[in-house]
Formats: C-alpha cells, structure tokens, sequence
C-alpha cells in the first residue's frame, strides 16, 4: 500500500466525518465545524496529490492549501457572524428552527 | 336762422349719444340717463325747428344730401339725408312730442328701479324715428325701421318679469317683421329694377320721373305693372308698422308696455312712420296710375285696406274695457283714415291728420297714463268711475282729446284732419265704398270715445283705487295741458280756408277755397258725430255704471256681437287656428323629422359602435385574457408545487446536497469508466 493511497483513504474518512457531523447536527456551530473539516480534508488531498505526483519540486500544492486555509477562514468568519445574528434573533442557534427566509 | 341738410345727421344722433350714455349709465344714474335723454330730444327739437324753418323757404325743393356707405363692385351703395317740407314737419312733431313724454316720464317712472334703462331705449327709438323721417335713401330708411321695431320690442317687454309683457313683445316683434321681410323685398325688387335707393338724387333717384318711367313700363307675372307690385311690397312693411288690417294684431297687446311707451310709440310716433313711409314713396304708389290697362293699381289696395282698418278698428273699439286697449283700437282706426287719405291720392290730407292724430293720441295716452299712475295701475273701465272731481286737470285735458278724437266740429284739430281725409274719399273716382266705411268709422269713433270718458271719470267710483286717486304732480300734468293746446290748435294749419300744410307739403301756393267745400258731406260727418256721441250720452252718462260687475248695456242688448267684438273679433283666434297651427305642424314635421331621421341615423350608427365595442370585449375577455390567465395559473400552480419543497431548514438542504453529490460521483464513475 503506498504512502498516497494511505493518505487519500485517511482524507476521505475525515471528509465523511465531516459531512455527517454537517448533516446531522442541528447545531449551527457543529455544522460549520463539520464544514471545516470537509474543507480539511480536502486540503489534505491537494498536499497528498502535490507531494506524491510527477513534480514535486513546484511548490504548487502547498499554495493552493494555504489560498484555501485563507478563504476557509473568511468563510468560517462569515459563518459565525451569521451564527450571532440568527442567535440575536431566536436566542438560541438550532438550525431546524431558523427557517424564517424561507420564502 | 336755419339747418342745412349737410348737418340733418345731427338730429338722430344726439339722441342715439344719449342712448349710448343711457346704456353706460348704471341703475343708479336714472337722473344722468334721464338729463342726457331730455337735453339730447331738447337739443334735437330746436335743430328740427331750424331744418323746418330752412325747408319751408323753399319747400318744393328736395335738398339732399348723399354719401357713399361702400362700394359694390361697379357701383356703390349710397346714403344720405332728405330735406323737405315733409321732412321738416315730421321732425319737428316728433322731437316736440318726445320732449313732452319724457318729461312726463319723469313723474311716471319716478318709482321704477330700472329708469335708466327706459330712458336709454326711449332715446333709442328717438334716434331710430329722427332717422328714419331724415333719410334720403330708402335703404338708411329701412335701417332705422328696423331700430324703431327693435326699440318697441324692448320697450313693449320693458316689465319682462309679466308674462303677458313679453309675449306682447314678441308678438308684436313677429308680426312686424313678417311687414318688414315685404319691404325689405320690394326695397331688393327696386334696386335690382332701377340701380338705386336714394330717393332723390338730381334726378337719378329712384323716386323721380326716369326712374319711375321705367318702373311703370315694366310688367311682371299676369300683366301687373312692376312698380305696382313693388308698390304693394313696400305697402306690406307699412301694413305690419302702422297695425292695418290683417297684421293689427299686435298693437292692441303692446299695450303691456309702460304708458309713456304707449303713446310715444304706439299712438304717436312709430305707428306713423307706416303713414310716412308711404307718403314719402308716394311718387313710387302712384307710378302706375299712368299705365292704360293695368290690372291692378296700388293705391286702390291701400286705400281699401285703409278703409276696412278704420272701420274694424273703431268697431273693435267699442266693446273694450281695457283704457288702453280702448285707446289701442282707436289709434289702428285712424291710421286706417291716413292710409286711406293716401289711398285716394291725397298724402298731404294724410300727414295732417297724422300730425293732428299724433298730437291729441298722445295727449289721450298721457291722460290715460296719468289715470292709471293715480289709480295704482288700475286700468279696467269697469272698475275705474267718478275720476272728474279728483282729477280736475286730467279730465279737462283728457277731455279734449277725446273730443279731437271724436271729431267734434270746428274747435278741434281732429275734426278738420278728419274732414281732409273724408273729402279726398268723396273725390276718389273709383269707388264710393271707402267713403261709406270711413263715415261709419266717424259715428263708431265719436261713440266709443264718449264711452270712454264717461266709464272713466263721470259716475261714482267702482273700486277703491279709484275712490283713492288723486291729481298727478305738474311734471305730468304740464305736458298734457302743452298737448292739450296742440290738439286745438294744430287744426288750424289745414283748414281748406287755409291750407297752408298741404301747399307746403307740395310746394305749391294753394289758394284758399271756402270754408265748406262739401256741404253735404260735412253735414253728415257732423250729424255722425252727433249720433255717436248722443248714443254714448243715452246708454252712459244718462245711466252710469253702478258696480264694476254690472253688463254693458250693449252687452246685454246684442250679446253675441259684443262677445265677438270684445275678443277683437277673433282675428288672435283665427291666427292661432291657421298661422299658429301651421307654425305648429311644421314645428312636428321638423322634431319629427329631427328625432326619427337624424335621430334614428345617429342612434344606429351609436349602436354599430356599441356593437363593435361589444365584440372587441368578447375578443379580448375570451381570447387574449383566456390565454394570458390560464399560462398565469399554470405558473402559479408550478411555483406552488416548487416552493413547497422550500422549507427553509437548512439541514434538509444540506442532505439533498449531499445525496446529489453522491449521485453525481456514482454516475460519473458509471458513466465515464474512469
């Protein structure tokens, strides 16, 4: 078994426990939680892709990963903020009652 | 000092400046528009003196004087003033009997609100008869006609708030216009013949020898000389104006207007300018009397039709009970012995009783007014009585006229007017029949005047408006006394001792003749009137009227004439049966043809368009709207189907995500093979 073959399998089981922590928690930040390690675990793919693929040299992987860490933390940034004004509105964050743009 | 014929205009116009003034003057300036319309008439009197004064220096010339109104093409229409004898005395009576009833109007109208404006329309119909006396063309004469009918017309209807006052004025307003459309056609008849409607013109006026020439050898349809039918054209505008049998109907009822109006107009002045009109176109009505063989000669018409007025109108007369209505019927009578003076050939016997009529018919007018101002507007004879003691100066005034009226013998100016009129009759060579009508007229004349004046002031009062009548103040007395005077001494300038009018009017010398020419027929108009008045003494003053309910004696002898004359011997009847009924029918012909022709055109061709409106609904309810609201519904039920899956949850989302996610891998790796 080879080191990317390992690595693939271990970024898939962390984007499967991402996604079910995103499906099945009614708590928003859980889900974002969940989100993040969605985005983790394909982060983990393009360093496995980059460091065992044809060129290695290039440190293009390690760009693409950190552009990503950037926008995911933008992105976690806006989720939160979201978080605090459903919070403000229901006074609590369960998601199955923020149902109020739906149209 | 005198007036020449240049400065005539001046005459008529300083009356129209007071109307105009008049017609500025707000209700409350009645004195402004009084003071302008006396000083105005007074001013006229004193230049009609002069013009007089300067015709009769030379009284067989026709000073004229003419200017051209526009060009017509080729020619020009022309007006222009005329100075002569004949002119001279009608200016001058018509401004002296205007000056008095204005200043009688003054007394009588002192309590109406709206003096200006009467005083205004007075000035008007002033200026419109100075005008229409002055004129030397028959055109410029036929305007200020038109003015004089449209200054009775607003003085009939002076109290328009009566109903009876403004039909009167329309009444009178028609039925002088259907007289008018006659002359204004024969005036169109003439100048189509002769070029021109100046009367005289240095020989080129229509009413001077050439022209007249011409006239007279033309003929028209069924050999009738053309000047005969312009002749009886022109004759028609005078029967409407001077109220002759068949067009009388409407003098009786201008009576509605103020008194003053009554004498003014209706007795004085504009019932003449028929009389004068034809005595100023007379070389025209006695053009075809040179014609051998003519059928038909005009003046025979006029002085039938003449006679029959004067007879019917004093018959009329007798039976009634309305004072002014008595006095209406007497003046349609004796404009009947001026059109029938002119009938026979003899204008200047005409003039004078005109002159003498206008003079003693004003003053009977004035007299009336004056018993009717006293008596609260009372004018039923029936009601009024006992009016002599209370009203000393109107009687003995009143009086007077009716004794100038009633031709009573030699003090009176109206029996010697009287008498030229009857003796030119006894000369007329074709016929002795107006002579009979015009005798008769005297006795009927003499009769229903003594009537009059003993209803009115002998007796007892018969209602307390008489009882409570007093004398009127002296600026309405005054003028009746001035009239008074007249009425005796305006006879004296036609006596045939003296015939100095008639020489003027024609410009000749007349040599005095005897005193009585026609013994005999100066004994029987004498003795006429002495039957007359003698019958009126027997029947009313002998045995005066107790209560104003009591019958007429002649009522309760001979009911059925008097009922047939009371009511004017059915003419307004026969006119409403025929003239009325026709205007009628022709008025429902053309609502008729009005409603269901052009109604029914208008109303189908609204129902196309309402039928058009109606299908364009159909089209656009059924077709467009169908379409556009079953593609909306079908929209709507989509999105309601759609939006129900929106639940807002978004963990559902996130699941159908997912499982979509995991569908496109499993499909891509199936799919693709790789």
């Amino acid at each position: 078994m080879n080191p990317l073959t390992l690595c693939l399998l271990f970024s898939a089981a962390l984007f499967a426990v991402g996604l079910a922590g995103a499906l099945c928690r009614g708590n928003a930040i859980l889900v974002l939680l969940g989100i993040e390690l969605m985005l983790n675990a394909a982060n983990v793919n393009f360093l496995a892709f980059w460091r065992f693929g044809p060129s290695p040299a290039a440190a293009t992987g390690a760009v693409f990963v950190l552009f990503a860490i950037a926008v995911a933390a933008a992105e976690a940034a806006v989720g939160l903020a979201l978080v605090i004004a459903v919070y403000r509105h229901q006074r609590n964050i369960r998601l199955e009652e923020a149902v109020r743009l739906k149209g | 000092m005198g007036l020449a014929v240049q400065h005539l205009g001046f005459i008529p116009a300083l009356p129209l400046l007071a109307a105009a003034v008049g017609a500025l003057t707000p209700r409350r300036g009645r004195t402004l528009a009084a003071g302008a319309a006396i000083a105005a008439i007074s001013g006229s009197l004193l230049l009609a003196v002069a013009a007089l004064s300067t015709a009769l220096a030379a009284p067989a010339v026709h000073a004229t004087a003419n200017f051209a109104w526009f060009d017509l093409g080729t020619g020009e229409v022309a007006l222009g003033w005329l100075l002569d004898p004949l002119t001279g005395v009608m200016l001058v009576m018509v401004t002296a009997i205007a000056l008095l009833i204005f200043v009688f109007s003054l007394g009588y109208m002192r309590e109406d609100p709206n003096a200006a404006r009467f005083f205004c329309f007075l000035s008007l119909f002033a200026a419109g008869m100075l005008g229409l006396v002055a004129a030397n063309s028959l055109l410029l004469l036929f305007v200020c006609w038109e003015i004089v009918g449209l200054a009775s017309y607003l003085l009939i209807g002076f109290w328009f708030q009566r109903p009876a006052a403004a039909a009167a004025a329309k009444k009178a307003f028609l039925v002088t216009r259907l007289g008018d459309l006659a002359l204004l056609l024969g005036l169109l008849w003439l100048y189509d013949a002769g070029g021109t409607l100046l009367c005289y013109a240095g020989g080129a006026g229509c009413l001077e020898p050439a022209a007249l020439a011409a006239l007279a050898g033309r003929t028209v349809a069924g050999g009738l000389v053309l000047s005969t039918a312009v002749s009886l054209l022109i004759f028609g505008g005078a029967v409407g104006k001077s109220g002759q049998f068949p067009l009388h109907v409407w003098l009786p009822d201008a009576m509605e207007g103020p008194t003053p109006v009554s004498a003014l107009i209706h007795a004085a002045t504009m019932v003449a300018a028929g009389v004068f009109l034809l005595a100023r176109v007379h070389p025209l009505l006695a053009a075809d009397l040179a014609v051998a063989g003519a059928p038909l000669h005009a003046l025979t018409v006029i002085a039938f039709i003449g006679a029959i007025t004067a007879l019917l109108g004093a018959a009329i007369a007798v039976a009634q009970h309305d004072l002014k209505r008595v006095l209406a019927y007497s003046t349609i009578s004796q404009l009947g012995y001026m059109t029938l003076a002119v009938g026979v050939g003899a204008w200047t016997a005409a003039i004078f009783h005109l002159l003498t009529h206008a003079c003693f018919k004003a003053l009977l007018f004035l007299g009336a007014g004056s018993v009717i101002h006293a008596a609260h507007h009372e004018q039923d004879i029936r009601r009024l009585g006992g009016l002599a003691p209370r009203m000393r100066r109107t009687f003995a005034t009143f009086a007077v006229g009716a004794m100038a009226l009633a031709g009573v013998p030699f003090l009176f100016a109206g029996f010697w007017s009287k008498e030229a009129v009857l003796h030119a009759a006894a000369g007329w060579p074709v016929s002795c029949l107006p002579l009979d009508l015009g005798l008769a007229g005297v006795a009927l004349t003499a009769f229903y005047m003594t009537r009059l004046v003993a209803e009115v002031f002998l007796g007892a009062p018969r209602a307390p408006e008489a009882a409570r009548a007093h004398e009127n103040a002296a600026v309405m007395t005054v003028p009746l006394v001035l009239l008074a005077v007249g009425a005796v001494l305006l006879g004296f300038i036609g006596t045939p001792a003296w015939p100095w009018l008639q020489g003027a009017l024609t410009g000749t010398r007349l040599k005095p003749g005897p005193l009585f020419e026609n013994g005999l027929l100066l004994a029987a108009s004498i003795l006429l009137v002495a039957a007359g008045m003698g019958a009126g003494w027997w029947l009313y003053v002998r045995h005066p009227r107790r209560t104003a309910t009591a019958p007429d004696p002649l009522a309760a002898g001979t009911p059925t004439w008097w009922r047939a004359l009371a009511g004017g011997l059915g003419f307004d009847a026969a006119y409403a049966a025929t003239v009325g009924r026709l205007t009628l029918w022709l008025a429902a012909l053309a609502d008729g043809f009005d409603r269901w022709i052009w109604g029914g055109a208008v109303r189908s061709a609204a129902a196309l368009a309402e039928f058009a409106g109606v299908l364009g609904r159909q089209a656009d309810e059924d077709g467009l709207n169908a379409g556009f609201d079953g593609a909306s519904e079908g929209l709507r039920r989509t999105g309601r189907a759609y939006s129900r899956r929106q639940t807002g949850g978004v963990p559902g989302y996130l699941r159908a995500l997912a499982v979509a996610f995991v569908v496109l891998v499993v499909l891509l790796w199936w799919g693709g093979g790789r």
